[in-house]
């Protein structure tokens, strides 16, 4: 059995070596360059080796150490293993843990701006799986286009705020709801679609509003962007180092220095409280029918008609709701950069929103948090080798999927497991 | 109760059922059987409104239903307990039968329906918690009735309640559905492979041959056709 496996795996590894050859060799090893005003082909053949040698390599201790086909069914690696039991025995406490470290990180000694920024990223981004979470991890509807509810949410919420000059706490739940419509419209005609081709139609939704927001002008100023976003203020007290005649602002209110810190720890605290709330929202509501109409949708469509369950209103529901607290997290987003352009609601946004929620386990809460730590971070860690961001941004997916192939935490597993009894 | 009059059913375009009649009185169990392919299944669907007809005529306690949407018709009181059970395996017992009572205004007689839930099959009680995939064939089977009956059904279609569960559970379940029509006054209409029990149990059994009905009669009389014998029963043949 040791000596087949060993031979399995040499030829894996060997034959894993061969793909990464007819796909690195044209792309990498073939480069063009400009010589006396004509092209010529320049091979560069020892970073391909290299490249080759690295897969192939790598696929043979994958083999080796992870896979281990010889085991019996189910056991997992022992890193695995242990990763897995540690997260899935102290999930509630690493929550717990998890929110009272983010109350007190703006007063941490370390914190400064730098961090307070990816913070706030991180958040946006925890608030956007979450929101996704109850499309993908519960209605178990794949949505690649989700970062069209973020765009519209932030669209929205700049037009209001600037052309009827409306606070934020007025604009929110407008963009919010405008979202959630535009989450009916893409439900409606994908209601009868299911797995691969949803997922493609919601792709070219996603795509869709970003042509338009590109190509209307006169509403979205096209690719010039939207300027001049009103800043959120503190329950009417505006965030200004100089005040205007008799003006109140929050640091006058409160007798205070003015800092620029101050505006920044409060965008904090709000994405965290609408974070916040979009998690417990989904708690709830996981509780309510309408939650649990649709983790049975996921399950089995037809046993749920057979049911008297409406897949129509469901499925438009969970569009609805998740399109809509991506509307929220867009408005953050527009007020906080204060600048938007379609130019921030690329695909690779829907992409890194569904890896997110497919890396932290589907469903998972908590593992939406892990997940946007992993990936952001590793995102951030990698900003100053930029070309090497994508690399390191893959390479931790692959990790996962290896170690955690149902996500960081699973919550698909039976809630008892019979020890076997040999 | 129940009239399907010259139900016509494709599948592409591939035709399943090719102008059916079955009557279901009130009260009544009527079996309907037939071999793999004949179009059984088809034809619950088609009363629950997951396949549409696209010729004929189904009507329910004097009232077209053969165009309504599914959860328009289990509101009607029409409910299925789908053939492989379908239950959704990764909630729990709990919340499958809590999406029974899904439809209409029954979530409100939850607790007193459930209570009876377990009277019927007591076994689900401890169940409760478990994910319905933990759970056994012959329970899951169980928790599929109860399931459907949380909707208050008048009428219970039943698909293969016998499908690969252990001989000893099945009687059981026939024991269970014979309960249900005498005790809750719910009609009932069974497809079922297993002709014999299905027979025995039945006051009147159909007979499904390529999309049609063949033949027809009390369940006695259809137990005794040498035909029946020959073709689903066991010792049939051998002449």
């Amino acid at each position: 059995m040791r000596k087949n496996f060993l031979k399995f795996s040499v030829k894996d590894s060997l034959f894993t070596g061969l793909i990464a050859l007819a796909l690195f060799g044209p792309i990498v090893g073939l480069r063009t360059v400009a010589k006396n005003e004509i092209l010529i082909v320049q091979p560069k053949w020892l970073i391909v080796i290299l490249i080759v040698a690295v897969c192939a390599i790598g696929r043979f201790l994958i083999n080796l150490y992870v896979f281990k086909r010889d085991q019996k069914l189910g056991n997992q690696s022992t890193i695995g293993k242990s990763i897995g039991n540690f997260l899935d025995t102290k999930g509630t406490q690493i929550a717990i843990s998890a929110i009272i470290f983010s109350v007190i990180f703006p007063f941490l000694p370390f914190t400064d701006r730098y961090l307070m920024d990816i913070a706030i990223m991180m958040l946006t981004y925890i608030m956007l799986g979450w929101g996704l979470n109850i499309v993908i991890g519960l209605a178990g509807l794949l949505d690649l286009g989700y970062v069209a509810f973020y765009a519209v949410g932030a669209y929205s919420y700049a037009l209001f705020a600037i052309h009827f000059g409306w606070s934020f706490w007025i604009c929110l739940p407008l963009a919010g709801i405008f979202a959630a419509m535009f989450g009916v419209l893409l439900g409606f005609p994908v209601l009868r679609l299911r797995g691969d081709y949803l997922a493609i139609v919601t792709l070219a939704f996603g795509e869709m509003i970003r042509i338009l927001l590109l190509n209307w002008y006169e509403l979205t100023k096209g690719p010039d962007g939207l300027t001049g976003i009103p800043r959120p203020s503190f329950f009417g007290l505006p965030f200004k180092s100089f005040p205007d005649e008799g003006e109140q602002t929050f640091h006058t209110f409160f007798g205070l220095e003015y800092n620029p810190m101050q505006r920044i720890i409060f965008l904090y605290y709000l994405i965290l409280v609408l974070a916040l709330i979009t998690n417990l929202f989904t708690i709830k509501i996981r509780k309510l029918p309408i939650g649990r109409a649709w983790e049975a949708l996921r399950e089995d469509e037809i046993a749920c008609k057979s049911l008297g369950v409406n897949p129509r209103n469901t499925k438009l529901t969970a569009f609805a709701i998740g399109a809509m607290f991506g509307g929220f997290a867009g408005s953050f987003f527009a007020t906080r950069q204060a600048f938007i352009s379609p130019e921030s609601f690329t695909f690779i946004e829907s992409a890194i929103i569904v890896a997110i929620v497919v890396l932290g386990g589907m469903g998972s809460q908590t593992g939406v948090v892990l997940s946007t730590v992993f990936l952001i971070g590793l995102i951030e860690v990698f900003r100053d080798f930029e070309s090497y961001r994508m690399i390191a941004f893959g390479g931790a997916m692959v990790l996962i999927m290896i170690f955690r192939p149902r996500g960081i935490l699973a919550t698909r597993k039976p809630t008892i497991i019979l020890n076997n009894k040999d | 109760m129940l009239k399907i009059s010259n139900i016509e059913t494709f599948y592409g375009n591939i035709q399943a059922l090719r102008g059916v009649n079955v009557k279901v009185e009130n009260g009544e169990i009527v079996a309907l059987i037939g071999s793999n392919g004949a179009g059984k299944s088809t034809l619950l669907m088609t009363v629950s409104g997951v396949n549409k007809a696209s010729a004929g005529e189904i009507v329910f306690n004097d009232k077209n239903i053969e165009s309504l949407l599914p959860h328009d018709i289990v509101n009607l009181g029409i409910s299925q307990v789908p053939e492989g059970r379908r239950i959704f395996s990764r909630l729990t017992v709990e919340d499958n039968l809590r999406l029974g009572a899904s439809s209409n205004d029954k979530g409100i007689h939850y607790s007193k329906d459930i209570k009876d839930i377990y009277d019927l099959f007591p076994i689900l009680k401890d169940r409760l918690g478990q994910r319905g995939g933990t759970l056994s064939g012959g329970e899951q089977q169980m928790l599929a009735i109860g399931r459907a009956l949380m909707a208050r059904p008048k009428m219970l279609l039943l698909d293969e309640p016998s499908l690969g569960i252990a001989p000893k559970l099945v009687n059981q379940i026939f024991v269970a559905i014979k309960n249900i029509n005498k005790e809750k006054k719910v009609t009932i209409f069974l497809v079922e492979q297993n002709a014999k029990k299905a027979l025995e149990l039945a006051d009147r059994g159909y007979v499904l041959v390529n999309g049609s009905v063949t033949l027809e009669g009390s369940g006695q009389e259809l137990l005794k056709n040498e035909d029946i014998q020959a073709a689903y029963l066991e010792g049939g043949g051998k002449k």
